[in-house]
C-alpha cells in the first residue's frame, strides 16, 4: 500500500514539475505549441546518463541483441509478435483515454484473434487477415494528447530517452494501468510473475535493439554530437505520436517556417 | 503580328515543359543514379567520390548548412560565412556519402507527390524491404524555386527530419560553447578529416 501511494505521489510531483516546467521557459502546455522546443533542463547530468547507457549497451545489451540476430527468423519473428501483442493491453485504455473507440475495438479484437489463433501472439494473424497497421499507444502519448505539455527532456538510467511528461505516463502501468503486470505482480497465479513481466520488458528491448543494429551504427559514426541526434530523433518521433501523424505527415516538418528565410538561390 | 505572337507563346510553353524538371521524376532519377553506384562492383571509396558528386548536383547543400545552423546564421560575418560553407560542405558529403555506402542495390519506390506552395514539394517514396530490414518510408523535400533545377533540402525518415536533427546537434554544439562558431568549426573540420 505504502509502495503504492509512494510511486502515486512521485507521479503527481513530476507530473507538477511538467507543468512547471512548461509555464516556465520555452515549454508549452497547449498542442498549438508542443511542438516548440523542449528544454534539457538537466544536460550535464542527461549526458552523464547517457554515457553510462552507452557503455551499458556497448558490454551488454548490443552483444545480447547480436546474439538473438542470430536465432532462426521464425523464433525473432514470434518474439517481436508476441511482445507487440502484449503492448495492446497498454494501447487498448490509451485508444478509450484519447476518445478513438473504433481503434480501441479493432486492436481488442487483434488481441483476441492473435491470442487465440496466433498462438499467444506470436503470429501476427490479424494483419495476415487485413486489419489496419497497429499503431502503439502509451500513457505518454494520452496526457500529450490531453494537452500536457513534454516537460523537461530526461535520460533514464537503462531505459534511454524520455521527458517528465512520459516518464510519468510510465508509472500509470505500474499503478494500474496495465493488465499485464497487473496478471503478472499481483495475479496470485502459478504461472505468472514479476520475473516475468520483467523478462517480457527486457524481450521488447532486445527485440528492439536488434531491429536497430546497424541504424544507430550508423547514426554514431556519423554524428558530431550523438547525445544531441538520439534527443533530437526521440523528441520528434514523439511529436509526430502524440498528433498521430501518419508517418513522414509533412505536417510537422513544415511548422519549421526556418526554410523559408533561406534562400541560397 | 497576331500569328507570330501565338506561334511565340506557343514555343515560350513548349519551352518550360521541355526544361522544368517535375520533382517526383527528380527523385526518382537520383535514386537511380545513387542505386546504380551502390550495386557496382567497386572499391567503398569509389563509391563514397562518386555519391559525393551526386550529392553536389542534387543537394541544396548551401540551403541546407544555413538551415542547419539556425539563427546562429545572423550573427557570421561575411569571412565566418565563406569558412562555414566550405567546412559544412565537407562535412555534409562525408556524412550523406558514408550513410549511403552502407546500403547496397537499395530498391526505392517514388509514389507520390505534395506540391506544398511554389518554393516546396514533398515527394514521398518507399526503401523496399529485404530480409534484412523492413520497408522505409523517406519523404523528400525538394527546393523547386528553380523549376528547372529542384535540389533536395531535407529527407525525412519514417516521419524524421535529417535537417532538422541535424540542426539540432549544431544548436547543441554551439550552446555547450557559449555561441562560439569556432567551436563548431573545430567540430566539423575534425569530422572531415578524420
Amino acid at each position: 500500500m505504502f509502495k503504492k501511494l509512494l510511486i502515486i505521489t512521485l507521479s503527481i510531483i513530476l507530473l507538477g514539475s511538467s507543468v512547471n516546467a512548461g509555464s516556465n521557459g520555452e515549454l508549452s502546455l497547449s498542442k498549438e505549441e508542443q511542438s516548440e522546443e523542449i528544454k534539457d533542463c538537466f544536460e550535464k547530468l542527461n549526458r552523464a546518463t547517457f554515457a553510462f547507457n552507452q557503455g551499458l549497451d556497448r558490454s551488454i545489451i548490443k552483444p545480447i541483441a547480436k546474439s538473438y540476430r542470430n536465432l532462426p527468423e521464425p523464433i525473432q519473428k514470434g518474439t517481436g509478435n508476441a511482445v507487440k501483442n502484449l503492448s495492446n493491453l497498454v494501447t487498448i485504455p490509451n485508444n478509450i483515454l484519447q476518445g478513438d473507440i473504433k481503434t480501441a475495438i479493432i486492436n481488442t479484437a487483434r488481441l483476441a484473434v492473435n491470442t487465440t489463433l496466433g498462438i499467444f501472439g506470436t503470429i501476427d494473424v490479424a494483419n495476415k487477415m487485413g486489419f489496419p497497421k497497429y499503431e502503439k499507444e502509451d500513457y505518454g502519448q494520452t496526457l500529450g494528447s490531453w494537452g500536457v505539455g513534454p516537460g523537461c527532456y530526461i535520460v533514464i538510467p537503462v531505459l534511454g530517452p524520455s521527458t517528465i511528461r512520459d516518464t510519468a505516463g510510465s508509472f500509470a502501468n505500474i499503478i494500474g494501468g496495465d493488465p499485464w503486470y497487473n496478471a503478472s505482480v499481483h495475479g496470485n497465479n502459478e504461472f505468472l510473475s514479476e520475473r516475468v513481466y520483467i523478462a517480457s520488458k527486457a524481450l521488447s528491448g532486445i527485440d528492439f535493439r536488434a531491429n536497430n543494429i546497424e541504424s544507430l551504427d550508423n547514426l554514431e559514426t556519423n554524428s558530431v554530437d550523438f547525445y544531441a541526434s538520439i534527443r533530437s530523433l526521440y523528441l520528434q518521433d514523439r511529436e509526430n505520436k502524440i498528433k498521430n501523424n501518419q508517418r513522414g505527415n509533412i505536417e510537422v516538418i513544415y511548422k519549421d517556417d526556418d526554410w523559408e528565410e533561406i534562400d541560397s538561390k | 503580328m497576331k500569328k507570330f505572337l501565338i506561334l511565340f507563346f506557343i514555343l515560350g510553353l513548349n519551352h518550360n515543359s521541355v526544361y522544368s524538371i517535375e520533382p517526383d521524376i527528380f527523385v526518382q532519377s537520383t535514386v537511380n543514379r545513387a542505386s546504380q553506384i551502390l550495386s557496382k562492383s567497386i572499391s567503398k571509396e569509389q563509391k563514397i567520390l562518386e555519391l559525393k558528386s551526386i550529392a553536389k548536383d542534387t543537394v541544396d547543400i548551401k540551403g541546407v548548412g544555413f538551415y542547419s545552423l539556425g539563427q546562429a546564421r545572423k550573427n557570421l560575418n561575411i569571412s565566418q560565412k565563406k569558412r562555414y560553407l566550405e567546412l559544412f560542405e565537407n562535412y555534409f558529403l562525408k556524412s550523406f556519402s558514408s550513410r549511403l555506402s552502407e546500403y547496397t542495390n537499395p530498391k526505392i519506390e517514388v509514389y507520390g507527390k505534395n506540391k506544398i506552395n511554389e518554393n516546396y514539394t514533398i515527394v514521398n517514396s518507399l526503401l523496399i524491404s529485404t530480409s534484412e530490414r523492413p520497408e522505409i518510408k523517406i519523404d523528400w523535400r525538394i527546393y523547386t524555386k528553380n523549376p528547372d533545377n529542384p535540389l533536395i533540402r531535407d529527407l525525412i525518415i519514417e516521419g524524421l527530419s535529417l535537417a532538422r536533427t541535424q540542426k539540432e546537434e549544431f544548436a547543441s554544439i554551439l550552446n555547450s560553447n557559449d555561441g562560439n562558431i569556432n567551436a563548431l568549426f573545430i567540430v566539423l573540420e575534425e569530422f572531415s578529416t578524420n
